[in-house]
């Protein structure tokens, strides 16, 4: 069972966003990176997925030369190898993306590597375009099950559950296939200092594709304004509470 | 002109995004003719045409196959194919919703065009300009959508869903082609949710704590102030992660995303994470012992203290009041 998770390089945001003056870029300075969550799970999931089943697992980013850090971050928490498509730190939209993941999956086929599973998050943390999973699944032609909080895999076919009002909706795709997922599928690990130690001795094959011209091309990025208030401070302490219960009563929601 | 918009339905007609989505085609191309999309079962769906036409469509069509008793999203994305290649559509509009943004992101695929999803504002050109949601709202990107047609989805919210009665609309029905392999991916089962609970999604009143809960067991306090004012218990993305609490519970970008009468928001600094899943809430009282927290931005009332202490003296508070 080989098992591919693709994961985003994406800032840690915090509390407020600022951007650098040209309004191209979140300002980076100051900020700490991770992968994106969704994907911190699917990378939680291919470890476990193999630990099970036996087979290899890969973590595959697109990304610029910081991104190994990611990569090494995953490798870590236990992934044996690792695919990096580097970029000079450009914005791909999720057309080219798609198109150079599944490039890099027909590549690893040529050298006789094929996934029974390749993991997506359901949207990254920065871009959200819900979309890269679908596209690389079309591209290979395998299925896709998209948003699942539950993976079981066993015979040949993967069960996917996926949140839906009032429940869970059930899909059952015979392998190889795509699937997304969504924070909350596992409680990722913490990785060990022998973890960390190891990954720094596992491989990381870098190639380096060619940018297409974007076609959902990004122009400027804007903080949303109007929308700070001025809290009105009830008090300090437990002596706010009176006030906190007169609010409540106004609001309505005492009853 | 025209432009295509895919109608999903809830459980009595279309589903609210879905006219949303109208709205936002309709504003695209206005008093241009508007045609809607939306699987049915064979023979279903007259009524729903009908609701659809109060909404300003001018002509709906039903995607009728077995397969749409579920949700089968390759299909569906077959049937919008369908219909673009006989419409030309300058554009298709669905909901910003996970299955809006599904069943387009595979119609992008299969017609290998652009999609940009949760838009906020679009102006039909070439290339079309809009402003859409990065980081589940904390920041806007404009951007240029090239490609024809344009495959855009609508951010929940972002335009009343408002009615526009217009003469009853024509309604044609046809049955997709479809393979056996656009039919792998439809859902096989539903499990029900366990009753009872509030669900965080649709409760009137949430009470969450973050890492100042200090513990599973702090929750406590945050528990008992819920129970009393008939609310769910929510938390951040740092308590999910500690293992506090389940997934389920977390308020957020990548948790639920809650719209209540009242969120009380106790220990939780205000990351852009969780802000973003509480910017429904209609007043946010922040609990917290840092008064330049991120939250207190955000927040309508403060009380500044220890949520160990304000929150046991709130609870004490109502119960006092009660008994008055």
């Amino acid at each position: 069972m080989n098992v591919l998770v693709c994961v985003k390089r994406v800032p840690m945001t915090g509390g407020t966003i600022v951007l650098t003056p040209d309004g191209q870029a979140i300002a980076t300075q100051h900020l700490g990176f991770t992968i994106s969550p969704h994907e911190e799970c699917g990378v939680e999931e291919a470890v476990r997925i193999v630990e099970r089943h036996g087979g290899e697992s890969v973590v595959l980013t697109l990304g610029p030369p910081e991104a190994e850090e990611q990569l090494r971050d995953a490798l870590a928490l236990g992934i044996d190898r690792a695919i990096h498509l580097v970029t000079d730190g450009e914005e791909w939209d999720a057309q080219a993306t798609a198109a150079a993941i599944a490039a890099a999956v027909e590549a690893e086929r040529a050298a006789g590597i094929e996934y029974d599973l390749l993991l997506f998050g359901n949207e990254s943390a920065d871009a959200g375009g819900y979309q890269v999973g679908v596209r690389v699944a079309h591209r290979l032609g395998l299925p896709c099950a998209t948003g699942l909080k539950s993976l079981a895999v066993e015979g040949g076919r993967i069960r996917c559950e996926q949140e839906a009002p009032g429940g869970r909706d059930v899909y059952d795709l015979p392998l190889p296939a795509v699937v997304t997922v969504k924070e909350g599928l596992n409680l990722p690990r913490y990785p060990s200092v022998p973890g960390r130690m190891r990954a720094q001795r596992k491989p990381v094959a870098a190639s380096r594709p060619a940018r297409p011209e974007p076609r959902l091309e990004r122009l400027r990025l804007v903080v949303p304004g109007g929308q700070r208030k001025q809290a009105e401070i009830l008090g300090h302490g437990p002596e706010a509470a009176p006030r906190v219960v007169e609010v409540l009563e106004r609001i309505g929601v005492l009853t | 002109m025209t432009v295509l918009a895919l109608v999903e339905r809830g459980p009595e007609g279309p589903d609210e995004l879905s006219l949303q989505a109208l709205a936002f085609a309709r504003s695209l191309a206005p008093g241009e003719p508007l045609h809607a999309l939306a699987p049915v079962r064979g023979g279903e769906g007259t009524e729903l045409a009908a609701t659809l036409g109060e909404h300003g469509v001018s002509t709906v069509h039903l995607a009728e196959h077995e397969a749409f008793a579920a949700h089968a999203p390759v299909a569906l994305a077959r049937a919008v194919v369908e219909l673009v290649e006989r419409l030309a559509p300058a554009a298709v509009v669905a909901a910003g919703s996970e299955r809006g943004n599904e069943v387009l992101a595979h119609v992008g695929a299969l017609l290998d065009l652009p999609l940009a999803t949760n838009c906020l504002e679009a102006a039909l050109g070439e290339p079309m300009r809009l402003t859409r949601l990065r980081w589940g709202g904390s920041l806007l990107e404009e951007a240029s959508l090239h490609g024809s047609p344009k495959l855009l989805t609508v951010a929940p919210h972002a335009v009343p869903a408002e009615a526009a009665p217009a003469a009853g609309p024509a309604v044609e029905r046809f049955t997709p082609s479809l393979t056996d392999a656009d039919l792998v991916v439809r859902v096989v089962e539903r499990v029900q949710a366990a009753a009872g609970g509030i669900s965080l999604a649709d409760a009137k009143v949430v009470v969450s704590a973050g890492r100042g809960a200090g513990s599973a067991e702090g929750f406590a306090v945050i528990e008992e102030l819920a129970a009393l004012l008939g609310g769910a218990v929510g938390c951040s993305r740092a308590v999910t992660m500690a293992g506090w609490r389940p997934h389920t519970d977390q308020v957020g970008q990548t948790g639920t995303k809650i719209a209540p009468d009242v969120y009380i928001a106790c220990g939780i600094s205000g990351a852009t994470q969780h802000l973003a899943g509480c910017k429904g809430a209609k007043t946010l009282l922040a609990i917290n012992t840092d008064p330049d927290a991120p939250i207190l931005a955000s927040a309508d009332y403060a009380v500044i203290g220890d949520l160990h202490e304000v929150v046991p003296a709130i609870s004490a508070e109502i119960r006092k009041a009660r008994g008055r």
